[in-house]
Order: structure tokens, then C-alpha cells, then sequence
């Protein structure tokens, strides 16, 4: 009898003494925290994806709460409407950010751009980066590795065994910016989704001479400068035998495509091509721009 | 030139060596065990030698197959391996069902369930047999008697191992010396006429066996001679303090499975450590650990159980016993001197 | 028991096939294009232009820095052009081109084979020669040679080590030099004991070279201080810490310089330029360079300037065999495979290596097993498997603690490896994102 006493007793003690010890280490190490911070964190997709710039959802809440200004944070994979909610919250305004999708600026395949190499390292774009300049002429273009796909979280992206370059699934990807960092070449960028998805980009990041790219590429960008001259809005500039379009000042008003001799020049989600291609059909959302 | 030059980075040239042919190489030195096992048990040793390795073979294949949706890749020899080591690991009765269940174990839990060669934390061989060891006591610990149970297979004359005379006989009370008469002979016992499982009991082929492992450089000394260093040292000095209660040194390497664990288990790849210092720790906690369960436990025989804790540490240890880096030296002289 | 360095090694075939084919001088191309960059450190700085005449050791551009070098023609003719062509690893770099017409030297230069070895300039005038003659390190490391003749303020040059090891399988560039060239290479040493102001100088052979161990033990005896040192034969024992270490048992700790230990390391081709820098006012424009293979017709060792296109080289070797798969600037194990054969011949080229098919691809990579052959091979005592993990998971400060910058990247992990895994590869890519790391940090 008494054994079971003692024994009933003593755990009892113990666990006592245990609460004790933990209600007052609770009550020490107590760390006060904003409640809101749980709140904007269900809010938020739990992607901890990094796109905002912050390591994963919970880091990129506490921001949220914190900051007095919340329009320059943005939640790329939630878009405007989980910002929306994140303002309701807190009581904030909320940035209206153009929804921005990743773009691949290399238009190197098999065909345009002939391979002079094999490549048989480990099957990584940084390494082969690391390496050498790659299969091909230019030293610029993708490596068709996949460290990129690798990359994408978001099942955004995939290579084309054709072509041997990478694809993005406009529908999945969410900006967050992850194949931008895995790329060693800096060929995919995030650019301003557009209006209706449509879009207007240079397809090549070779810095090389005009001869020299072409040479090396079918399609490379040579650095002529016609579409420059012939953009209307200053939104194409020339640096490093290389063309760029600035998507903020673009209206895409499509003159540079036809423009382009080597047709480095891309546009996106437009309809299918029609007599006059430089005829602006879009007046809905892209201010009139024609003539 | 009408190919295209191939560009990869240094080193160009390669030694050859392949996974398959380090497996391989495991399979080949357990050969002379093989044909001990088959002299001394032989029916019963050829069902479970084949069983297990069909099994295991079959499993692999079935789980990277239809599981994994992998190209199988069994014919590296790993799962041949494994169900080699894991027929060595049971006794030549035992019926067929359990050898599938081991090695659905092996392979199953033991390997693919962590991601198949190379991930797998257990030696799987072992796995299967600690599981069938815990589940099936009695099947497992009922050991055919040698040369006399050739012909025959599940109704094997059964007899006793050594090891579970000695634990008997010195725990009722009897000396070392005395029992020692009642068992083989030392001699004996090296060359393997004595009750046990398939593969563990020719002492003489598991050595030459180990031999050729070394001198094909597949394993290193590093950890058969710290798992068999410390058996002998700490049963030498429980044996000399107290000669009546503990067996000798010899006779605790000569039987159960140390020499098969010491040469063919604890080497095992993928789940010992990296560094040559590691390995000599990693064999000494395998060696101690067999003699505790040996003297104190209830199990007469420890090795496999010594060798699964000291997988489990095997993280800890890569973690923690790194290789001597160079110029190690020179710092270590330098703080000395100062 | 001959000496070796302590820990790890391996030892691959060494497939010397053109070891007993004496040096020849390879015919001037009609055009060579010199790299305004052939050395670790800062580029130098073009001095000509187009349509400029120029002669044979002639500086056409000037070192960039302390750790930098001249750069000089190779050839007496007319600079065709500036400009910049894929090198060796496809990238573009500034290049001079210049059209070959006859073959006029500089007249301070003495072009006599005659043996001078009476040293009449004193140890500060030996580096700023070593320095402006261009010299770099020639077993493929290129550093500048003078930076390493100056020891920094504090340290003490206790012994020099001459570095005749070629470790590398098929080279035998060294080899050739160190047999034909005996005489000039033992005053190279007498001149770089004088300007590093040290009495003992070591010549680190492996045992199998016995001739050339033979021949210089014989030069030796005759000079104060100079000894032959045969070593047991093990890669990657030509590795200056691990040369150091064969030799002297010092180790150099991690991250230090040689100096650290008392001991400086130079190539016997380095050693050779500096005999014919300072005793015979050469420029660096010529090396010896070996072109061998297992299909090559005519395996050979070449005296070829700088500047000439590989694809002359294998040319005069007998030409590029059918099957070539690959063709190696450098050795086997730490050579880069070149994706063009119209790359230059620079001041760190020791041979041009062609592989037939069979041999120029890798196998498949399987799971790692874990056997740990690595970390035995690894002759700095890192964990390749776990570098390569930490590289492919982004734990780069763990790969940082583990010391990844120790690695000295000479493939005998990745030769090793039973699953035939990429290691180097991807701790050679680790190893630059911790440098970049470090290098934010401070």
C-alpha cells in the first residue's frame, strides 16, 4: 500500500516541480510578439518561396508589420489580392504593383545557334559556367543546363528537349525571382507581365560585336540600332552592341519587331500576325500609340 | 576530325573503379564462407542462400521499378549483396516465408524506404535479420547441427550455438574451463564445425575472405581490427580478472558472427563513417558493445545489435571526427611552442 | 623508403609515351596570337598598335601591377591587329595578333648556346630581371616568378625546392628539360639561391624519371648546397604543399604561403627562364611543350613560342587522329579540355594532350555509396563528398568551416570515385562562391 503511495506521490511531486520550472521559464523568456504578425502570416500563401525578398512568409509578415509603408513590399506569388487582405489587416495602403512574369532572353536553339562542343560535366549551368563559355559561339547564351528549372518551386518552367532552352509556363510563374538568381548568364529577367499578357523583349544578352554574334547565332541581337531609331517612346537603348527595351516606358506599339534584321526582337500573346503587322489593333489598355 | 571535341572539366582520366566492381569484390570474398556454409549445413545453406538473394534482388527491382518509377539498377550487385549478407545472418533451417520477410525488410525498410543505395542510415542485411530475430525468436535460435543436417533442411537436427552454452553454463554457475570441454575445440570452432547461422561460422574463409577485401583495397584495416582489438582486449581483461566467470578472448572471436560482422558487416559502405579516425571509433563502440550484450545482456550473441547502434552513430560521428586536414600538424607545433 | 607527402594520393598511370623524345624546335607559324593575359594577377597593358614593327622580345605590354608580368613578342613582325578571341575556355580575350616576318631578336638578347655560369648581378637585380623578363611559374599555376623571389618583411627562405615532380601523367616536358638542359638549370638554382639569399636548394624528382635523377645527382655533386632529392611516385606530389611537405615534412598551414614554412618552390622550366633572363637576357617567349596522346602519331616535345595555335602543334606531332574525342591543354588530371584548336600556346602550357573516343567521356553518375575512397585520396585532408553536398545545398558556410578553400582542385576525388560523381566540379564551383563570400566580408 504504501509503495503505491509513495509512488503516486512522487510522481506527483515531480510534475508539479516540472510545471513550476516551465511556468516560470515561460514567464522569463517570455518574448512579446505581434499578434498581427500570425495574422498576415495565415494570409500570406506559405510559399516561402523568397520572392519578396524576405527569408520565407513568416520573416516577410514581420516586415509587414513593422513597416509604416507597406507599397514598396509586394507578395509576388499572392499578387495583389493577398496584399489586399495583408492591408485589411494591418490598415495600410497597399502598392499596386504591375504583376511582373520571368522572361528568357535567349532564343538560342539547335537550329539558330549550331553547337561547336560537347559538354560532358556535371549536368549544372554553374558549373559549366565555371568551366567554360559553353557548347556553342556565344559565350552568352544559355547553357540549356536546368539549373533554372531546378530552381522554380512553382512548376513555372521546363526545358524544351527541342530547342534546348528553358520554357516558362506564364500561368504558374509567380515572379519570385529564383530562376533569375540560379542563372549564371543573366539571361532570364523578370519583366512587366502587360497588359493581356502581351509583351515586347530583346532575346539576347550577347555583348559580342555585331559580326561575331551573328556569326555565332542566328538570331543573336548584332547592336544595330534600328529599333532604337524607330521606337517612339525612347524605351530602346544601345549599350555593349546590345539592345534593350525598357518595359516601363514601352507602349508596345510592336514597331521594332519587323525593324529587326536578325528578329531578336519578341512579342508575346499578341493576335496572330495580320497584313500590317506595325498596325496597333490594342486600344484597350495600351494607350494609342500609332502614328 | 568529323565529331565534336568534348569539353568537361579536369580530371580526364579515371581509375575505373565502379560501384558494381566494389560490390562485386564483397560477393567474391564471401565465397570461401559460402562453400563452408554449404559443407557444413548443405541443403538447408543452398534454399537460404538462393531464397535470400532471389528476394532481395526481386524487391530492389520491384520497389525502383513501380515505387520509385526508376531504371532498377540491380545489377550493381548491392541487393545480391544484401541478400547474401542476410542468408549468412540466419540459420540454415529456417523456412522460406521468413527469408522473404527478412528480405522484404532488408530491401523495403532497410534500403529503398531511405532512398536505395547509398542512403540508407542501417546495414539492411542486418535490419532484416534483427527484425526476423525479434519477431521469430524461436525459428531463428534453433541452429541446425553441422555436417550431420546436410541432407536435411527445415527438419534439421538442431543443436546449440557455443555462445548459448557458454551464457547458459557460466550463469548456472559452471567455470569457463569446465564448459570449454564441452564445446569444440578451438580448432573447431576456426574452422566452423559448430552450430549457427550460414555464413558466420567458418572462421578460416570469413579471414581470407576479409584478406582479399584488404588487399583489393575495398575496405581498409581501419575497422575490422578496431572491432576485433577491442572484443579481445576487454573480454582479455574480464577473462584474466576472473578466469572461472568470463570466456577467453579467442573464444569470443571465434564465434557468433564477429569475424563475418568485423569484416563483411560493419564495413559496410554506406553506413560506416568517412574518415579513417571515425572508423576506428565507430569499430571500437561496435566491439565494446558486443561484449556488454555478450556478458550482461540476455541476448547470447551481440554483434548485430552492435553494429545497428553504432550505424545510428554514424552521423554523430561523421559530424564530428574529421579527417587530419593538412597542415593540421604545423599549427598543433606552433601553439606548442608558444 | 623514399619520401613522400603524408596524406592521401593516388597513382594513376603515368603514360609517358614521348619521354625519350628529345626537345625540338617547332618551325615559326606565320601568325601568333599572344594573350595579353597569360598569368594569375592583374592583366597587362597593351604598349603597341596596329601596324607597329615589332622584334622578337620586344614588350608589347606592360605588367599591370606587382602581381602581374611583361608581356613580350614571341616574333619579329607586324602587329596585324588588337582584339579579343575565345581562349581555351571560350570566353573573349584581348589578344595582340602579329603577322610572323623573319625572325629578327632584340640585340641585347644572347642567343648563344654557350653556358654562362659566372652571376654577375646581386640579388635585388635578379628579381626586378626575373620581373621584367616576364617570368612566370611554367608548371601551369602561372604566377608571376619575381613576386615569389620576394619574400615578404619578417619571413626567412630557409631551402628552396625546385620543382622536377611531373606528377601529371604523359607530360615530359620537365623531364626533357631537366635531361637536356642540366648545365643551364643548375645555375637557374645558383641564381635563384643568390636572390633569395638561401645555401641549400633542393631538386624534388619522382623515381621515375632514374635518368634524370641520375644526370642532375651527377651536376650536383659538383655545386655547394644543390641537392637531388628522388621521390616516391604519387599524385598530386608535383602540388607545391605537398612537394614542400615531401621534401621537408613542413606542412604549410591552411591559407599561408609556402614562405610561411621556410621553403619556395620553383618549376625546373621556371628555373631554366631565369638562367636565360639573367645570364642571357631572354625574355619569356618560348617554352617547351609536349604534345602526346594515345593516338598520336609522333608523340613530341616541342621548344614552340609562345603565341603558336595548338592546332600547329599537333600538326607538327603528326596530326589530329580520326577518333579524337578531346583535346587537353595541359595534363590529365588538372588540364582544361579545349573547345577550339586555334587557342594560343601560352606561358603556363606544358602540353597539349589529344584523347581518342573511347577515352574522352565520363561514366554516368550513380548514388554516392558512401565507401569514403575520397577522403582517403583527398591529399589536403578535406571531405570531398561532404563539400560537394554542402556546394549542391548552398550551405556554404558550413563548406567554408569545412575547408573548401584548402582544396587545390588536382581531380584525385573525382578520379577515384567508384560512382564516377562530379566532385571537383562542383567544389571547384563552391570553392568561387566562398571566395566571393570571403571576399564581401573583408
Amino acid at each position: 500500500m504504501s509503495i503505491v503511495l509513495i509512488t503516486i506521490l512522487t510522481l506527483a511531486g515531480l510534475g508539479a516541480l516540472a510545471a513550476v520550472i516551465l511556468y516560470l521559464a515561460s514567464q522569463k523568456f517570455k518574448v512579446f510578439e505581434d499578434p498581427r504578425i500570425d495574422k498576415v502570416e495565415e494570409a500570406l500563401p506559405a510559399a516561402n518561396c523568397g520572392g519578396c525578398g524576405f527569408p520565407g512568409c513568416r520573416a516577410f509578415a514581420e516586415a509587414l508589420v513593422k513597416a509604416d509603408d507597406i507599397s514598396d513590399l509586394n507578395c509576388p506569388v499572392g499578387g495583389p489580392d493577398v496584399m489586399s487582405t495583408v492591408a485589411e489587416i494591418l490598415g495600410k495602403e497597399v502598392s499596386k504593383a504591375d504583376p511582373m512574369v520571368a522572361v528568357v532572353r535567349c532564343n538560342g536553339t539547335c537550329e539558330n545557334r549550331p553547337r561547336l562542343n560537347d559538354y560532358e560535366g556535371a549536368t549544372s549551368c554553374a558549373v559549366a559556367a565555371a568551366l567554360y563559355g559553353g557548347e556553342t559561339g556565344c559565350s552568352y547564351g544559355c547553357y540549356g543546363l536546368g539549373d533554372c528549372v531546378e530552381a522554380c518551386d512553382f512548376e513555372a518552367m521546363y526545358m524544351d528537349e527541342e530547342t534546348g532552352l528553358p520554357v516558362i509556363i506564364e500561368d504558374n510563374c509567380v515572379a519570385c525571382g529564383a530562376c533569375v538568381d540560379a542563372c549564371p548568364k543573366d539571361i532570364i529577367e523578370l519583366r512587366k507581365k502587360g497588359p493581356k499578357s502581351r509583351r515586347i523583349f530583346v532575346s539576347c544578352v550577347n555583348q559580342d560585336k555585331g559580326a561575331v554574334a551573328k556569326k555565332a547565332c542566328d538570331v543573336a541581337c548584332i547592336g544595330c540600332g534600328k529599333c532604337a531609331k524607330v521606337c517612339p517612346f525612347d524605351a530602346i537603348t544601345i549599350e555593349n552592341n546590345l539592345a534593350y527595351i525598357d518595359y516601363d516606358k514601352c507602349r508596345l506599339c510592336r514597331k521594332c519587331v519587323p525593324v529587326c534584321p536578325t528578329n531578336a526582337i519578341h512579342e508575346i500573346n499578341f493576335p496572330p500576325p495580320k497584313p500590317k503587322p506595325a498596325k496597333e489593333e490594342e486600344p484597350a489598355n495600351t494607350p494609342a500609340s500609332s502614328n | 576530325m568529323n565529331q565534336k571535341l568534348v569539353v568537361s572539366p579536369s580530371p580526364h582520366v579515371h581509375s575505373g573503379d565502379s560501384v558494381s566492381k566494389n560490390m562485386y569484390g564483397v560477393i567474391i570474398a564471401l565465397i570461401p564462407a559460402l562453400l563452408a556454409s554449404l559443407w557444413y549445413f548443405g541443403i538447408g545453406a543452398l534454399i537460404v542462400t538462393l531464397t535470400a538473394i532471389a528476394a532481395c534482388v526481386l524487391f530492389e527491382w520491384v520497389i525502383q521499378k513501380y515505387l520509385m518509377k526508376a531504371t532498377p539498377s540491380i545489377s550493381d550487385g548491392s541487393a545480391a549483396l544484401t541478400g547474401l549478407l542476410l542468408a549468412f545472418n540466419l540459420p540454415t533451417n529456417i523456412p522460406i516465408g521468413l527469408i522473404i520477410i527478412g528480405a522484404a525488410v532488408a530491401i523495403g525498410i532497410g534500403k529503398m524506404s531511405f532512398g536505395g543505395l547509398g542512403n540508407n542510415p542501417f546495414n539492411p542485411a542486418l535490419v532484416g535479420r534483427v527484425f526476423l530475430l525479434i519477431s521469430f525468436p524461436v525459428q531463428m535460435t534453433s541452429w541446425p547441427v553441422p555436417v550431420a543436417s546436410r541432407f536435411q533442411y527445415l527438419d534439421a537436427t538442431t543443436g546449440a550455438t557455443p555462445l548459448s552454452v557458454m551464457k547458459e553454463g557460466l550463469s548456472s554457475g559452471a567455470s569457463f574451463s569446465e564448459i570449454m570441454s564441452e564445446i569444440p575445440s578451438y580448432l573447431n570452432l576456426f574452422m566452423g564445425n559448430m552450430g549457427g547461422s550460414a555464413g558466420e561460422v567458418a572462421g578460416i574463409a570469413l579471414v581470407l575472405g576479409g584478406l582479399y577485401l584488404l588487399v583489393r583495397k575495398i575496405i581498409t584495416w581501419h575497422i575490422p581490427v578496431s572491432v576485433l582489438g577491442s572484443i579481445a582486449v576487454f573480454t582479455a581483461i574480464l577473462h584474466f580478472s576472473n578466469p572461472d566467470d568470463y570466456a577467453g578472448p579467442l573464444f569470443h572471436i571465434l564465434t557468433g558472427g564477429v569475424l563475418l560482422g568485423a569484416f563483411f558487416m560493419a564495413t559496410d559502405y554506406v553506413s560506416s563513417p568517412m574518415s579513417r579516425k571515425g572508423m576506428l571509433l565507430y569499430g571500437v563502440g561496435i566491439g565494446v558493445i558486443t561484449v556488454l550484450i555478450r556478458v550482461y545482456g540476455s541476448y547470447p550473441e551481440g554483434v548485430s545489435f552492435a553494429i545497428l547502434i553504432m550505424n545510428a552513430f554514424v552521423p554523430l560521428i561523421d559530424r564530428y571526427m574529421k579527417p587530419k586536414r593538412f597542415g593540421e600538424k604545423i599549427k598543433a607545433a606552433k601553439v606548442q611552442k608558444q | 623508403m623514399l619520401k613522400t607527402f603524408s596524406i592521401g594520393g593516388i597513382h594513376p598511370a603515368d603514360r609517358k609515351i614521348s619521354a625519350d623524345k628529345s626537345i625540338e624546335v617547332l618551325p615559326l607559324p606565320k601568325r601568333v596570337v599572344v594573350p595579353v593575359a597569360q598569368h594569375i594577377g592583374a592583366p597587362a597593358k597593351t604598349e603597341v598598335k596596329k601596324g607597329d614593327l615589332v622584334k622578337a622580345g620586344q614588350v608589347i605590354a606592360k605588367s599591370g601591377g606587382f602581381v602581374s608580368a611583361n608581356i613580350h613578342s614571341p616574333v619579329s613582325g607586324k602587329v596585324f591587329k588588337l582584339d579579343e578571341v575565345v581562349d581555351a575556355s571560350g570566353y573573349r580575350k584581348p589578344v595582340v595578333i602579329i603577322d610572323v616576318e623573319d625572325d629578327e631578336w632584340e640585340e641585347s638578347i644572347d642567343r648563344s648556346e654557350t653556358l654562362k655560369t659566372e652571376i654577375t648581378i646581386s640579388s635585388e637585380e635578379i628579381v626586378k630581371k626575373v620581373g621584367e623578363m616576364g617570368i612566370v611559374g611554367m608548371g601551369g599555376a602561372t604566377f608571376p616568378a619575381h613576386v615569389k623571389l620576394a619574400p615578404p618583411p619578417g619571413k626567412k627562405c630557409e631551402v628552396l625546392i625546385i620543382n622536377g615532380v611531373e606528377c601529371e601523367p604523359f607530360l615530359t616536358s620537365d623531364h626533357r628539360v631537366m635531361l637536356e638542359k642540366g648545365d643551364e638549370l643548375i645555375v637557374g638554382i645558383r641564381i635563384l639561391m643568390k636572390a633569395l639569399k638561401v645555401d641549400r636548394a633542393v631538386i624534388g624528382i619522382e623515381n621515375n624519371k632514374p635518368d634524370a635523377i641520375k644526370h642532375l645527382s651527377q651536376l650536383a655533386d659538383k655545386e655547394q648546397g644543390i641537392e637531388v632529392q628522388p621521390l616516391k611516385v604519387q599524385y598530386p606530389q608535383g602540388g607545391e604543399k605537398q612537394l614542400i611537405d615531401a621534401v621537408t615534412g613542413r606542412q604549410v598551414p591552411s591559407g599561408k604561403l609556402p614562405i610561411e614554412v621556410g621553403a619556395v618552390v620553383h618549376n625546373v622550366g621556371t628555373t631554366l627562364a631565369v638562367y636565360e633572363a639573367v645570364q642571357k637576357n631572354k625574355p619569356l617567349i618560348e617554352r617547351v611543350v609536349t604534345v602526346t596522346g594515345p593516338g598520336v602519331s609522333k608523340p613530341s616535345n616541342f621548344l614552340a613560342r609562345i603565341g603558336t595555335p595548338v592546332s600547329q602543334l599537333i600538326e607538327a606531332a603528326g596530326g589530329l587522329p580520326d577518333n579524337t574525342g578531346k583535346v587537353i591543354g595541359g595534363g590529365p588530371m588538372m588540364g582544361k579540355a579545349l573547345s577550339n584548336l586555334e587557342v594560343p600556346v601560352t606561358k603556363g602550357s606544358s602540353g597539349i594532350l589529344v584523347f581518342p573516343h573511347e577515352e574522352a567521356h565520363r561514366k554516368p553518375m550513380e548514388n554516392c555509396i558512401r565507401c569514403g575512397k575520397c577522403v582517403s585520396v583527398c591529399p589536403m585532408g578535406l571531405e570531398p563528398y561532404l563539400l560537394m553536398i554542402e556546394t549542391e545545398k548552398e550551405l556554404l558556410d558550413r563548406a567554408e568551416s569545412d575547408n573548401i578553400m584548402d582544396c587545390i582542385e588536382c581531380g584525385s576525388c573525382s578520379f577515384t570515385c567508384p560512382a564516377t560523381r562530379p566532385l571537383l566540379d562542383y567544389i571547384r564551383l563552391g570553392k568561387g562562391k566562398v571566395g566571393q563570400i570571403i571576399r564581401n566580408r573583408n
